[in-house]
Formats: C-alpha cells, structure tokens, sequence
C-alpha cells in the first residue's frame, strides 16, 4: 500500500471517530426521585434518541435530543418501585436503573375496624388497621404516627398513637360501656378515615322473673326489666325461654322480649317448677303453689 | 467447526435457563410484633402463593398477558400491573424478570385475619426485549413489600411495590 494511501485511511479514522465516539448516547439518573415529582435526566452524545422506562409499575418512552438534558415533568412517573431506564440511539444504548420513592405525604387510608357491632364492655374487642398510601397509592413504607381515636356519645376517648411499621399501623380498643354508636378514627398528618362501631348489649345479667296467679287461676309469669351487666336494656326481640317441669314432664315457651320484659301465661299445676333462661344465661327456678 | 461449538454452547447453555427460573428461595421466621399469631400452615400458604404470583407476574409481563396476573392479583396490585403491561403493549416490549433469590418474612398479620404483609429481598434479572431483541438487561437487588388478602381457596396479592432499600 502506497505512503498516500495509508495517509488518508489514517486521516479518515482521525475524522470519524470522534464522530462515532459523539453519537454514542450516554446518560446520568438519579438515583432516586420522589413518585410524581419532576426530574431531569443528563444526555450526553448527539443526534435524536429514545427514553425508555420500564419497571413492574409502569412503562413509557420519550424521543430525546441526545447532549441534552432530559426533563420528565410532574406526575409522569409515580408509581414506585425501580425502573430500568434505557437510552438509546440507532443500535447504540446505556442502561441504568431509578428508583422510584413514594411521596411522603399520606393523601390515602385505608383503614379497616372489626367488627363493625360487638356488644359493650369487651376489652380489646375492636381492631383498627391502617395502611398509608401517598397520592398516587403507594405505600408510604416510612414511619408515621397514626392516632386512633374511639368515641362514643358518652365516655371519654380512647387515644392510642401507633407509629407504621413497613407502611401499616394497627390497634386495639375496648368497647364501650354503654350501648350506642361509635366513631373509630384513624388518623395521620391531617388525612382521617373514620368508621362507625354499633355496640349493642351484652348477655342478659340477673335474670329474673316472678310468678302470679291470674284471674283464670294461670300462672303469669313476668321477667324484671332485663339487662345487660352495664346497665344496657337488651333489645326487644330478643327471646326468653321459660321451662315449666312437672312428674317428669317438661314444656317450654319462647317469648320475646317487648319493652325490656318477658311476660307469659301459663297453666301450671301446684308443685311445678318454672325456669328462666335467655341465650345461656340462666335466671331463676320457682316452685309453683298455685298462689 | 464453528456450528459444532454452536451446538455445544446450546447444549451447556440449557440446563442453565431451565434451572434459571428456579430461584433460591429463603423464608425468614416470621416477625409480627404482637399483631395475630400465624399458624404454620397458613404462614406455608402464604409464601406458596406469594412465590406463584411471582411466577405469574414473570409470565404475564414477558407475554404481555394481562388476564395471566388474574388468579393471583386483586385490587391495586392487579390495576397496576394491568396498566403497565397495556403500556409496554403501546411501546412493542415486552420485559422478563427472572428472579434470582427471594428471602422473605411475613412482617404483619392484621388482628381480623384479613390482611397479612410480606417483606422480600428479591435479586431478579430485568431484560427488556422488543421481539426477539433484548434492548437491555439490568440486574435489581429490591425490597418488595407485598399486602396479601385472604380469597376463598388462597391468598391473593392486593398490593405490590418496590420500597426503598
């Protein structure tokens, strides 16, 4: 080959090196970007290329101007999690990875309370949830402090603050001593969700009833106002059993309670015995004489 | 020559892909704080179906399937990752994610039984591919924090997200 020859093969790769070199795209990520907020990435080459995201919680592409930053605006990319980010230019490319952090202001709850009615005067008987989500519903996995707060129309608050653990919070309350219903509130930084708990009556407590005779010579039985052991009077409705045993024979009659009471009439031989039951709460036993 | 060492590297190579798939999996001792205690059977439940929604999730993102991630997704988890995959749809890829290892703890189980939470520290392999081509392959080290919810015959992935490390 001659001298001139391998001059100009050498002047050629002098020339279009650094043009192949400038065109190789290459690029700067941040590390991390907050869900929702607006970044820049750093291209370096020339000519047109592409961006591409991609990750489990979301994909897109952008055409760039390589050699110069790429903007992505607010609200593009808000899913967290990592994403694989390519830029690319003809067969050229440079991968790298973004991590995508959820915004730390919570804008969701999602709170659950069990059980929605359970009767009065139950320790640790109602549980609260609580996971925080951003406002593109991710997962606020850093510590936050959630207030419960259980009120009824009566007794004083139940408070409890609960610091997230991997984004959830959790608690427990007691019901209330008297029936009615409850606001169970989670709250964390100014966002609440609230749920209503029915407390309701318990079991029937002292259950007892009295026997006197009635015009017809039957025996009418009548329970006292029946309650709770709080006080609560417990629902019309619910039904009482009374067990009349007599020589070895048995009968027995549900009524329902109206107005807090259990009434019946019955035609009870002298030497009976009467009982009183509601549920499995048992009340007490008379001997019938007839008077 | 050359297509001898073809069939050789073909021939290695094999074993190797299938066993890729199969990632080692490590279950840490659960950590609940109190919350609900978990039975051994339900915490086995648990990781089973937990690691086949990963299976899914792998299958329907390299087929661009949505109606794959059904069975094991619901609510949040199951938009989500619909919505991406109607994404990469648009843009002609496809993505494979191939996990390495997974080393999990069931962290929290709800006091009502109704929710339950999985930390895994997940290596996968991320290859984004248009066609045939791969355009790029990027190892991830990720925490996942997964919120499952009780379904009638398993447990089922409401939530699925990649928190910081």
């Amino acid at each position: 080959m001659s001298l001139s020859r391998w001059f100009l093969l050498a002047a050629s790769a002098l020339v279009a090196c650094p043009l192949l070199l400038a065109q190789r795209p290459s690029m700067h990520l941040p590390q991390q970007v907050v869900a929702g907020s607006a970044f820049s990435i750093s291209t370096g080459g020339s000519g047109q290329g592409t961006l591409t995201i991609v990750g489990p919680g979301q994909a897109l592409r952008r055409s760039v101007q390589l050699g110069s930053p790429v903007s992505i605006p607010a609200g593009v990319l808000y899913n967290a999690g990592d994403y694989v980010v390519i830029l690319a230019n003809g067969s050229d490319e440079q991968a790298g990875l973004i991590e995508v952090t959820p915004a730390q202001q919570p804008a969701r709850l999602s709170f659950l309370a069990e059980p929605s009615r359970l009767p009065v005067d139950l320790q640790n008987g109602i549980s609260g949830t609580v996971y925080v989500f951003d406002i593109y519903r991710n997962l606020i996995v850093s510590p936050m402090p959630v207030s419960f707060n259980l009120s009824d129309s009566l007794g004083p608050a139940q408070t409890r603050t609960v610091t997230t653990r991997n984004g959830v919070a959790w608690t427990r309350m007691n019901s209330a001593a008297k029936e009615g219903s409850a606001r169970f509130v989670a709250s964390v930084a100014g966002v609440a969700s609230t749920r209503v708990i029915d407390e309701v009556p318990g079991d029937p407590c002292n259950l007892s009833m009295t026997a006197v005779p009635d015009k017809g010579g039957e025996a009418k039985l009548q329970t006292a106002p029946v309650r709770d052991c709080s006080g609560n009077p417990i629902p019309d409705g619910t039904v009482v059993t009374f067990t009349a045993s007599f020589n070895g024979m048995q009968s027995t009659v549900d009524v329902p309670l109206k107005r807090d009471i259990a009434e019946v009439e019955l035609p009870l031989p002298s030497g009976a015995s009467v009982s009183v039951a509601s549920g499995v709460v048992a009340g007490n036993e008379i001997h019938w004489r007839g008077q | 020559m050359i297509r001898r060492l073809l069939l050789l590297a073909c021939a290695l190579s094999l074993p190797l892909a299938v066993h890729a798939q199969d990632a080692t999996v490590q279950v840490l001792p659960p950590a609940l704080d109190g919350s609900r205690p978990l039975e051994a059977l339900t915490g086995s439940a648990v990781v089973r179906d937990y690691l086949q929604s990963w299976a899914a999730f792998r299958s329907a993102f390299d087929q661009n399937a949505p109606q794959l991630l059904n069975q094991d997704f619901v609510g949040a988890a199951l938009t989500r990752l619909d919505g991406t995959i109607a994404d990469q749809g648009r843009l002609g890829i496809h993505t494979r994610y191939t996990a390495r290892s997974h080393r999990l703890r069931i962290v929290f189980y709800s006091p009502d039984g109704l929710s339950l939470q999985i930390v895994d520290h997940v290596v996968y392999d991320e290859q984004v591919m248009q066609g045939a081509t791969v355009l790029a392959t990027q190892p991830v080290h990720a925490r996942y924090i997964a919120v499952l919810t009780p379904s009638q015959t398993r447990w089922q992935v409401r939530f699925f997200q990649a928190a910081a490390k």
